[in-house]
């Protein structure tokens, strides 16, 4: 496995997660985006759907109504505009 | 005399429960204000990720876009004043309003007309009082701001900016508020929101080649989506740093008010006592000179 990803997802009035990934898979509005280690730097929107988040400690869903991700130096920010609470 | 007396006691009772009004009031204010610091805290990495997703298309695309460009046609100028719900904060409300006036002044000065949108009851009286036009008005939740609320408000100072100069369109827009320095300084600020200069905030750390950023669907498309969120972060951040300010200004108004309360109670209790005491003589002299005549007959 490459260099791990720095993901931190973001809502207005809190951080809901932040931690390390090996993929996040992200609901831009041009179709579902696997992102990965290495990724070339991005910016796009997110549609209504769910980010999902393979990490060391198991897979993460976060239910969001729209955003945006952004991909730079294998840090993923994803700055939802509000999330559902993740039960687990 | 002895009625005297009575008046004291009366008004040591009354300020005693005020006092513990004061106290209650000051306490509440207290385990608040952490909250409210947190939630400063807590917004401070969504405004930074945005700040930065911006700073990112305005460095590597030129696109014009009509939130960053001036606009020439109003000399309307939209402001929103933000200030508390509720009195009993000292002169938090009036510091804001002050400021507000000042800046209203300046700008009118210069030929511009001030169209000011209330955020907090206070405000909202204040203009009212003063039959000015208000643009809009928002109450109820000036020490728990919410996310929505800022939403609504960016919609509709958004809305303002971009109708046309006719239908009551503004060319600019500011925030009155008080920043939160400390627990113990808090000042009032005036901010421009709009248009937009991005400049500020968090640069990029320093990198000698910028990345290269894919834009999905397009870098004007981004920003479109960018914009109206940062502008609603930007008063999200502004609302919770006021809520900060005016449990600050609450609780050490309530704290003054407690020890002057104080005071008052010690100065009456000394009147009474000296009340009494003036009873008590005049009742002796009353009785000693009574007895005097009884033994001289």
């Amino acid at each position: 496995m490459a260099d791990a990803l720095t993901v931190d997802i973001v809502a207005p009035d809190r951080t809901v997660w932040s931690g390390t990934a090996s993929r996040v898979i992200a609901p831009s509005i041009e179709g579902e985006v696997g992102l990965l280690a290495s990724h070339e730097p991005l910016l796009a929107i997110l549609k209504a759907g769910t980010v999902r988040v393979t990490s060391e400690s198991g897979k993460h869903e976060f239910p969001v109504t729209g955003g945006f991700v952004s991909f730079d130096h294998n840090t993923i920010t994803i700055v939802a505009d509000a999330v559902a609470t993740d039960k687990d | 005399m002895g009625g005297q007396q009575r008046v004291y006691r009366q008004r040591i009772r009354s300020t005693q429960s005020l006092k513990k009004i004061f106290r209650a009031m000051e306490l509440i204010a207290a385990s608040r204000i952490g909250k409210a610091r947190d939630r400063v805290a807590a917004a401070g990495p969504y405004s930074q990720a945005i700040t930065r997703a911006i700073s990112a298309v305005a460095t590597h695309s030129k696109v014009e876009h009509p939130l960053t460009s001036e606009r020439t046609d109003s000399d309307r100028i939209a402001v929103l004043v933000i200030t508390a719900d509720r009195g009993m904060a000292g002169a938090y409300s009036a510091n804001v309003l002050r400021e507000s006036e000042r800046m209203k002044e300046r700008l009118e000065g210069r030929g511009k007309t001030v169209v000011p949108y209330a955020l907090g009851r206070r405000g909202v009286t204040y203009f009212k009082f003063r039959k000015r036009d208000i643009g809009g008005e928002w109450t109820g939740e000036s020490d728990s701001p919410t996310v929505e609320t800022a939403r609504e408000i960016a919609r509709e100072l958004y809305s303002a900016f971009t109708a046309p100069a006719e239908e009551g369109g503004v060319a600019e827009l500011r925030i009155v508020y008080t920043h939160f320095n400390s627990m113990v300084a808090q000042e009032p600020r005036v901010i421009r929101l709009l248009p937009l200069a991005v400049v500020e905030g968090v640069a990029e750390p320093g990198e000698d080649v910028e990345p290269l950023y894919e834009f999905e669907p397009g870098a004007e498309e981004v920003l479109d989506a960018l914009l109206p969120r940062y502008i609603e972060s930007r008063i999200h951040a502004c609302m919770l740093q006021a809520a900060a300010s005016e449990l600050a200004s609450r609780q050490r108004a309530m704290n003054t008010a407690v020890s002057n309360a104080e005071d008052i109670i010690r100065q009456y209790t000394r009147l009474a006592n000296s009340a009494r005491q003036a009873e008590i003589t005049q009742e002796i002299s009353e009785i000693v000179s009574g007895a005097d005549a009884l033994a001289a007959s």
